[in-house]
């Protein structure tokens, strides 16, 4: 493995000697997200292995290639799970992708996102130099909280070699509602459940039926099936895990995929097709309509737009940074990766 | 710029209730909460707007005038210690809970909205704010924020960083950024998180966003007794290894219990060597189960006594123990010096019998007090600073005590900071690669290095005087070079 970190660190630094930027690539499954970004690929997926792994004391660490799939089964041999869910998109996604990425899937409401659990990580600069941030306990503020930091900077920041996760035990049983509502009670329902102690851990509209899934102890699922009502969903688990990896229906058309941030009681009127996830807080949209309108009505309602999938990409995926904020971008941009050398492109146009 | 000048020029957009100069109204300001570090800045302003703040920190940054923000001052690593040559900003003004919205969760506050004011605000829609460091009565959310704050229900609950959606943060030009927003994620770095814990050295906080909670329907606390640390540090990792994520779970060592017990008379056994509080909250059928289970676990990891709090007054009560803790322990001594670690919880055992070994060469007693839950320690050290020396030897031990949660794998702070108290232990825990990228994050948001100089990010050169400090007993071979 120090071979493979030599190798790193040579390519990194000659990369920025000859000012020829570098593309991070650990499987490729997650190359449709984000901008096009330039340069020769630099393959990192040999750098992998389970490191470290304390169930007792609720954290995993491992090396950025290793594979999610890996990763999940060890953790499930132990009753434990990824609390955010990552989805794979891929069957050889890896951890460091993951981390890079910063998706969450379904639990992301209830148990918080990829950066919530990230305890540390071991990186590569744009010098080549090796640097260790954070660590594997669960309080820790040493230091910018460079960490977190990491998940979903798109591999711009720097290239990751370690990961340490906390992980949490798996719910002891699961249950999936069905009720029939239009978009405004779904809506609202959603978010009104959720400010009730309710063990509801996924939720999703979508074609007039609202899903939701509840996770703990069986008595609690079934006092909480008693007081909300719905259809028991016998495949529960096979309709959340479409949801997360994206292969239901919905996510199958033609045209582009929007990924909409919002406030979770907001309204958004796009033409097209949506799905809500997140307990209203994230909604997929399947339209024709132009980049910039759909910005705007994202904006409008206080929230984002970032084009997921499409034949073709506008210049910039991501939403446009005001300038103060892209400013800030690019300054720590040149501070983790002084001569432009990590994924060029791959977030925003110039860095 | 020449105070008198740079008084004239505040008062151009200040009124002058908001700018403190002499030298009686500065003194309640010359520390924060660790009062063993006292300083008095040039000035004080308490500005009202955010438009105010913007223009006293374009000033600073026009006139190179160091800036250190302030909430309620209630921080244990001197994070807002005031600078001899700065401006001390006071956010105390900034007061109101701007919008509560029941149906989204959210609350918009002010920076200098106490802690739990927001709860207390948010109660009679059932809400509440998580994060609850000890001090929550008095401490203020910006602090938190700069601060990353934690308490004792963290493992469950997470710390300040996950409980927070947007901020509004002025930078030292006077740019005025919105971080994060009330949706879950947002285009860009997770700037959020970087600001959160950035101990003021970034830009400063004028609206913070956070994210309220479902009171749980359901909280109850077991409390055991044992005859040894180690099978209570055992007893935590069976709770845990069993699926169980307790809503807190606390550890107290002898003298902190007879401390507490003491005090407050909790109902603490105090023929014991440790006792663990463990609450668990959620739906009433799944609390009802898991305190069952928990029980048979403290059982069979040996408790010699173990009580299920009967009700809620006797559950509060139980609480009122440990949270009183620490004035509880000042009781014992005329001053104690906090620390803060934390350690990998399987090392508690061998961490706690090294930090007896400590206690025996300083000649100081330690009083411990741990969230079991996420490795956070706090051993409490007593000492009398009007005898001569030991205020010196309580650092040399504390920092002791830091290094050793490094060399067991830990940190050494978990959610009080580095302020100026811990900048050497930094030099511990990082390399100079690390120190570097800390310094070029720093220049990327504050060229000049105007905002909290000299606070949580040593220099290399200091480090490299720090290797060799250890033979000075804690004084540095360059006493003119400023210590912050």
């Amino acid at each position: 493995m120090q071979t493979l970190l030599d190798q790193f660190s040579e390519t990194i630094r000659l990369a920025g000697t000859r000012r020829r930027p570098l593309r991070i690539r650990g499987s490729g499954s997650k190359d449709f997200y984000g901008g096009p970004s330039q340069g020769d690929v630099l393959e990192v997926s040999g750098y992998r292995g389970i490191v470290d792994y304390a169930p007792e004391e609720l954290v995993i660490t491992a090396r950025a290639g290793t594979l999610l799939h890996e990763i999940e089964a060890v953790l499930a041999d132990q009753g434990q799970m990824l609390p955010f869910e990552p989805p794979h998109f891929g069957q050889h996604a890896t951890l460091g992708g993951c981390v890079a990425a910063g998706l969450s899937g379904p639990r992301r409401a209830s148990s918080g996102a990829v950066r919530d659990f990230v305890l540390g990580v071991r990186m590569m600069n744009g010098q080549g130099e090796q640097l260790q941030f954070g660590g594997q306990v669960m309080k820790n503020v040493a230091g910018y909280d460079v960490s977190r930091l990491m998940a979903g900077s798109l591999g711009t920041l720097g290239l990751l070699l370690e990961v340490s996760l906390k992980v949490l035990p798996k719910p002891k049983a699961e249950a999936t509602l069905q009720f029939e509502l239009n978009e405004y009670q779904a809506l609202e329902a959603m978010n009104r459940w959720a400010g009730q102690p309710y063990p509801i851990s996924a939720t999703c509209y979508h074609d007039h039926v609202l899903t939701i899934r509840l996770s703990g102890a069986q008595s609690a699922i079934q006092a909480t099936h008693a007081k909300l009502g719905g259809q028991l969903m016998v495949a529960g688990d096979e309709f959340w895990h479409s949801i997360r990896e994206q292969t239901s229906r919905f996510f199958r058309e033609e045209n582009s995929l929007w990924r909409v941030s919002l406030p979770s009681t907001a309204n958004l009127q796009l033409p097209g097709k949506q799905l809500v996830e997140w307990g209203g807080a994230l909604r997929w949209v399947v339209t024709d309509a132009e980049v910039a309108k759909v910005r705007a009505v994202a904006a409008e309602a206080g929230g984002q737009a970032t084009l997921f999938r499409g034949a073709t990409k506008p210049k910039t995926v991501f939403h446009p940074l005001p300038k103060p904020l892209l400013q800030v971008h690019q300054r720590m941009k040149r501070a983790f990766d002084p001569h432009g050398v990590f994924n060029i492109g791959r977030m925003y146009p110039d860095f | 710029m020449k105070p008198e000048l740079l008084l004239k020029r505040l008062r151009e957009f200040l009124p002058p209730e908001s700018i403190l100069s002499e030298r009686e109204d500065l003194n309640p300001y010359e520390s924060d909460g660790l009062t063993a570090f006292k300083q008095l800045p040039l000035l004080v302003v308490l500005p009202e707007t955010e438009a105010q703040v913007q223009q006293v920190l374009r000033l600073c940054h026009a006139e190179a005038v160091p800036v250190v923000a302030r909430g309620a001052g209630t921080g244990l690593s001197g994070g807002a210690l005031p600078l001899t040559n700065g401006i001390l900003l006071s956010l105390a003004k900034f007061s109101r809970i701007e919008h509560i919205d029941p149906l989204a969760r959210t609350a918009r506050v002010q920076p200098g909205v106490r802690n739990l004011a927001i709860s207390e605000a948010a109660a009679k829609h059932g809400l509440y704010y998580a994060p609850d460091p000890s001090s929550q009565i008095i401490c203020s959310i910006g602090g938190n924020v700069a601060e990353n704050s934690g308490g004792v229900h963290c493992l469950k609950y997470g710390l300040t960083v996950n409980n927070i959606l947007a901020l509004r943060v002025i930078t030292i030009e006077g740019e005025m950024l919105e971080i994060g927003s009330t949706a879950l994620d947002s285009a860009g770095y997770d700037l959020l998180a970087l600001m959160t814990g950035s101990e003021g050295m970034l830009g400063v906080i004028t609206e913070v966003t956070v994210k309220l909670l479902p009171k749980p329907e359901r909280a109850q606390v077991l409390m055991a007794g044992f005859d040894s640390v180690e099978k209570a540090g055992a007893a935590v990792a069976k709770i845990i290894s069993a699926g169980i994520i307790p809503a807190g779970l606390e550890m107290m060592d002898k003298l902190a219990i007879r401390a507490a017990e003491d005090f407050v008379h909790a109902g603490y056994p105090l023929d014991v060597e440790a006792i663990l509080l463990c609450e668990l909250d959620g739906v009433n059928e799944e609390v009802s189960e898991e305190i069952k289970r928990v029980h048979t676990l403290l059982q069979e990891a040996g408790a010699t006594t173990l009580r299920t709090a009967q009700d809620d007054a006797e559950r509060l009560k139980f609480w009122a123990g440990r949270k009183a803790a620490f004035p509880a322990v000042g009781r014992l001594a005329p001053d104690y010096y906090c620390m803060d670690g934390t350690i990998p919880r399987k090392r508690l055992p061998e961490v706690l019998k090294r930090i007896h070994e400590y206690s025996v060469h300083y000649g100081l007693p330690v009083a411990n007090v741990f969230h079991a839950g996420d490795g956070n320690l706090h051993p409490l050290i007593l000492y009398d600073a009007n005898k001569s020396g030991e205020l010196v030897r309580a650092e040399a031990f504390g920092a002791k005590i830091l290094e050793l949660c490094v060399e067991v794998g830990g940190t050494i702070t978990g959610e009080h900071g580095v302020g100026v108290e811990k900048i050497d232990q930094m030099c511990v825990q990082f390399m100079s690669h690390e120190l570097n990228l800390f310094h070029a994050l720093k220049k990327a948001w504050d060229e000049q290095t105007l905002l909290n100089p000299g606070k949580a990010v040593p220099t290399l050169h200091r480090c490299a005087e720090y290797g060799a400090m250890h033979v000075h007993q804690g004084k540095t071979k360059f006493p003119d070079v400023p210590r912050f």
